[in-house]
């Protein structure tokens, strides 16, 4: 497992090398082990599973019989075992530590949510088996969304989005629905705030919307006078992140709520980050006509290396008829599943996704609901605040907050701490991997110049967050006292990687193995262009 | 509360490094008439492990499960044996509980693996290049239609009757929003269409399943040369990924786009979600594919290693200028998807495919035997549909109370159409044994 070093040539930006000293045989240090790709591991003839002989009969395949070899590697159980546990050993995890990074909303993952996932009545059950045999299953949606309702005061809820981003998608075919019944489907333009999420405008401009963005206000918050002034009978919708991706309450949220309704136009509130007012306050009593929620966020259901997520739309009266397919209603018979061809009410706008929702996401997210309470939820959104909060007190003697608090469950800084000592965001930010941590959402919210946005979240105690807090502050130290540009520009420095050459990735993207070229020790390298 | 770790004295002392009284003082900015004054009353305070976890036991015991069960059930979701390894590595925290790879130096290991998935779709499908994974099968296909319109610059897809209703309802909802039409031939199981006839000079791209949803395997070369003639492009839909280890692959037939179900390996039934979507290209499209793309780089050693790439195509940089609102994959059922492939490899993907073919022939015939019973599949994968002699739905909620899982009625995915009100489709996977196939046979005699 020699790993050649030999590869650099063409690397574009490379960081100043600092590589220890002592290399070792293997390339491996320590538990961190060089590990190859499957495709360099396999050999024919081994396998990982044990099947039968499959019964001899005439082939039904209507001459399509596979030819050629599909390429696919051979591993035995213990070396497929082997790997993957390697590979997980790369990456960091909220399981491992403060995972800071803002408006993702990386909470703890209780492991009864996972048991009770897996339990055959409910992860190993069919999307059509007949209704009857999915009772549980069925009463499980239900509470969960009447859970949802309650707590946002919201009259109905979409359960089949199967994340955040395709959420908001539904929240505006909702809007564009209800446009259309009603004879306006000429409102073609869509307000997103600067500080909205990247997705608002990006589903905006996906459903056919002219995108208007609206001016942020010297307080972090929405241009209220310049939204007003954007108003009039061409837009459709506002979409509002709140708290907003500053880490604020848009405080003056009734009065944009009124003003939008008085237009004409809807209400969408981008819901990424319910978790700082879950069980304290009802989007519904704010204005709001729709608000996606996502599950993996405010409801802990874990996000697996980017997916999968959930993201449920909560619905005003004016929007509840326009859901789209499918829902679960309860009628004298039970539990029942309304799919196509069954239009017992409202005007769905079609259908989003193949089943019902991401079932495996509702029942975790249920019982992360049901262990919390409507008590212990609000305790969720105050301790979420609170260490937003205290994490800004405790840094702001070193590093520079972007607006003046309070804020909600994020607090955002700004790079001006770090002008003229050299160390750039991105340097700060490499610069805590090598103190154990994962760095902090960077370069984003972009209407701040070099941002840096910090979630700590409910679930950290006092002294995990104390314990960061002082490395940061030391970090921030050691930056402005400019004595050590060097290693800053040099970290990470203990990670399974050092700085990777993003530039090379997308100049010359190589996004498959291939088995050219491939000798053990010297992987390929083969640009798709 | 034990998934809060604050106590009431640390919330006192943080209170005070705030310079606040109390926490209501750091809500000041939400208009007081919408902050709640304590717990919503029509909901339960917390409760301990053992208490949750009775509850969903409760809810699990009120349905029939197929892990117990006989069950021919498919129609786009399909039951397969999961290797116990698969389960117990996704659930390790390291990859269980990440977040997007976005600090590449600590995330080699889901970035790694979602190179290696990219590696095995672009295989299987016999194409050039994959993404990381999309939601499911249903939005890739209908992702696949929106790029099929950017890449030809025109707005009318052509979906086969073949098509999973479900999917084409996905497609159809997409249509209708983004400006573009989607034109589907009506869904007859021994229908055989000339979609290359359809084809015109509007059409940017031609959507068609294999196996179909009736289960029908055809040759889709001819289809992939009118297409290309014509200058729109193929989409291959596959929704059971099983069979790419039996049947030529789309890519080798010509398709463009290919979208794959990948709930089969790994995954598990799950009631319809979270699923995995696979979604392989060719190269020359490769900057109108959506979704996340894992690309290999070297560190500043000079190191392999793996990175996100080519993301200006989506929302993070461009916003209204992106081509897609996704900002996820299915990273962990792409693990699982991943690990399951990996078990099986090439001998086992095979054999698993022919198990599972074989299976299907054997059950096929003997259904066939049933009096009045027609199979009506000249190929399948395994998956074929059944004439019965009265409506599929009454007989399968029959079967449902012998505690025989017999199937999907047509009628559930097409309602609105009485010439699908007696076809059953018939799933059957290496987990059909004896002991279920008997008491479906049985069942079926006593109830028709």
């Amino acid at each position: 497992m020699v790993q050649s070093l030999d590869r650099s040539q063409g690397r574009a930006g490379a960081m100043p090398s600092s590589a220890p000293a002592t290399a070792t045989y293997t390339g491996n240090r320590a538990l961190q082990l060089e590990e190859k790709l499957i495709f360099e591991m396999g050999q024919a003839g081994r396998c990982g599973v044990d099947l039968p002989e499959p019964p001899k009969v005439a082939d039904r395949l209507g001459g399509l019989r596979r030819k050629g070899a599909i390429g696919l590697p051979g591993l035995s159980e213990p070396q497929v075992v082997q790997h993957y546990t390697r590979l997980s050993q790369k990456n960091y995890a909220i399981d491992m530590g403060v995972y800071p990074l803002g408006s993702c909303t990386m909470k703890h993952n209780p492991r009864l949510n996972e048991k009770i996932a897996r339990l055959p009545g409910i992860g190993d059950i069919h999307p059509l088996q007949p209704m009857s045999t999915v009772q549980g299953a069925l009463a499980l949606i239900d509470e969960l969304a009447r859970w949802l309702k309650t707590l946002t005061g919201m009259p109905a809820v979409a359960m089949s989005p199967a994340a955040g981003a395709h959420g908001e998608m539904c929240g505006m075919m909702a809007i564009a629905a209800a446009l259309a019944a009603r004879g306006e489907a000429h409102r073609k333009t869509v307000l997103v705030p600067e500080s909205a999420h990247g997705t608002n405008p990006a589903t905006a401009a996906a459903l056919g919307f002219a995108v208007k963005p609206i001016p942020a206000t010297g307080d972090g918050r929405v241009d209220v006078a310049a939204l007003k002034a954007a108003l009039g009978p061409d837009v459709a919708a506002i979409m509002l992140t709140n708290p907003n991706t500053c880490g604020l309450f848009e405080r003056d949220i009734r009065v944009v709520a009124d003003a939008v309704h008085a237009a004409g136009a809807y209400f969408y509130c981008d819901g990424a980050n319910y978790n700082a007012i879950v069980g304290r306050v009802r989007p519904g009593d704010l204005g709001i006509d729709c608000m996606h929620i996502n599950l993996h966020k405010t409801f802990s259901t874990p996000h697996g290396g980017g997916g999968p997520g959930s993201g449920p739309v909560v619905l005003s009266e004016r929007l509840a008829a326009y859901a789209p397919r499918p829902w679960v209603v309860r009628d004298a018979a039970g539990w029942r599943l309304v799919e196509e061809g069954d239009a017992t009410d409202g005007a769905p706008f079609g259908r989003l996704k193949a089943f019902h929702g991401q079932m495996g996401m509702f029942t975790r997210a249920l019982a992360y609901i049901m262990s919390h309470g409507a008590d212990g939820l609000r305790q969720v959104a105050e301790d979420a605040v609170l260490n937003a909060n205290y994490v800004m007190a405790r840094l702001r003697t070193e590093m520079t907050p972007a607006f003046e608090g309070p804020c909600m469950h994020e607090c955002l800084f700004d790079d001006s701490f770090l002008k003229d000592s050299g160390v750039s965001t991105l340097d700060f930010a490499k610069a805590m991997i090598d103190e154990g941590y994962h760095p902090m959402t960077m370069y984003f919210p972009l209407v701040v110049h070099g941002a840096l946005l910090i979630e700590p979240t409910e679930t950290q105690s006092k002294e995990e967050i104390d314990l960061f807090c002082d490395a940061l502050l030391d970090l921030a130290r050691r930056a402005k006292a400019g004595d050590s540009v060097e290693a800053f520009k040099a970290a990470p420095l203990h990670a399974p990687r050092r700085r990777l050459d993003e530039t090379l990735a997308a100049r010359k993207p190589i996004l498959r193995w291939k088995p050219t070229n491939a000798a053990p020790g010297a992987p390929a390298r083969q640009a798709a262009e | 509360m034990r998934y809060l770790p604050l106590t009431d004295a640390d919330r006192r002392e943080m209170l005070a490094a705030v310079g606040a009284r109390s926490v209501d003082e750091l809500f000041r900015d939400v208009p007081a008439a919408a902050i709640l004054p304590g717990p919503i009353a029509e909901l339960p305070p917390h409760q301990g492990e053992l208490e949750v976890e009775r509850a969903f036991q409760a809810y699990a015991a009120m349905n029939l499960s197929p892990a117990s069960h006989p069950s021919f059930l498919g129609a786009g979701a399909y039951r397969h044996h999961v290797p116990s390894a698969v389960d117990h590595l996704i659930q390790r925290g390291e990859f269980l509980t990440s977040y997007t790879p976005y600090q590449p130096e600590i995330t080699q290991g889901t970035l790694q693996y979602l190179f290696e998935f990219q590696t095995q779709v672009t295989m299987l499908t016999g194409m050039e290049v994959a993404n990381a994974s999309m939601y499911d099968g249903s939005t890739g296909t209908a992702e696949a239609v929106l790029m099929a319109n950017r890449v030809t610059r025109r707005s009318k897809a052509i979906l086969s009757g073949g098509l999973h209703p479900h999917y084409r309802a996905v497609v159809e909802t997409t249509a209708k929003w983004q400006g573009f039409t989607a034109a589907a031939q009506p869904a007859d199981p021994r229908a055989v269409e000339d979609l290359a006839r359809l084809v015109d000079r509007e059409t940017s791209c031609v959507v068609v399943q294999n196996p179909s949803f009736f289960g029908q395997v055809r040759d889709l070369a001819p289809l992939a040369k009118a297409c290309q003639a014509a200058g729109a492009l193929l989409i291959v839909v596959v929704t059971e990924v099983v069979s790419l280890g039996a049947l030529t692959p789309p890519g080798e037939m010509g398709a463009d786009i290919v979208v794959c179900e990948g709930q089969s390996l790994g995954v598990g039934l799950q009631f319809g979600g979270p699923y995995v979507g696979l979604f392989a290209t060719k190269e020359k499209h490769l900057r109108q594919m959506p979704g996340r793309l894992v690309g290999e780089t070297v560190d500043a050693d000079g190191k392999r290693g793996f990175v996100l790439t080519l993301s200006t195509r989506e929302q993070h940089i461009r916003r209204e200028k992106a081509t897609s609102n996704i900002c996820t994959n299915s990273g962990l059922m792409a693990l699982a998807f991943t690990i399951h492939l990996t078990l099986l490899g090439e001998a086992g993907l095979r054999r698993l495919a022919e198990l599972n073919h074989a299976k299907a022939v054997e059950l096929a015939d003997r259904i066939a035997a049933l009096p009045g019973v027609e199979v009506l599949n000249d190929t399948f994968f395994n998956e074929f549909t059944v004439r019965l002699p009265k409506p599929a739905a009454g007989v399968v909620e029959a079967l449902a109370r012998k505690g025989i899982l017999a199937g999907v009625p047509v009628s559930r995915l097409i309602p609105d159409d009485p010439a699908v009100g007696d076809l059953l489709l018939v799933a059957v996977t290496e987990t059909a044994t004896e002991l279920g196939m008997g008491p479906l046979i049985a069942g079926l005699k006593e109830t028709l």
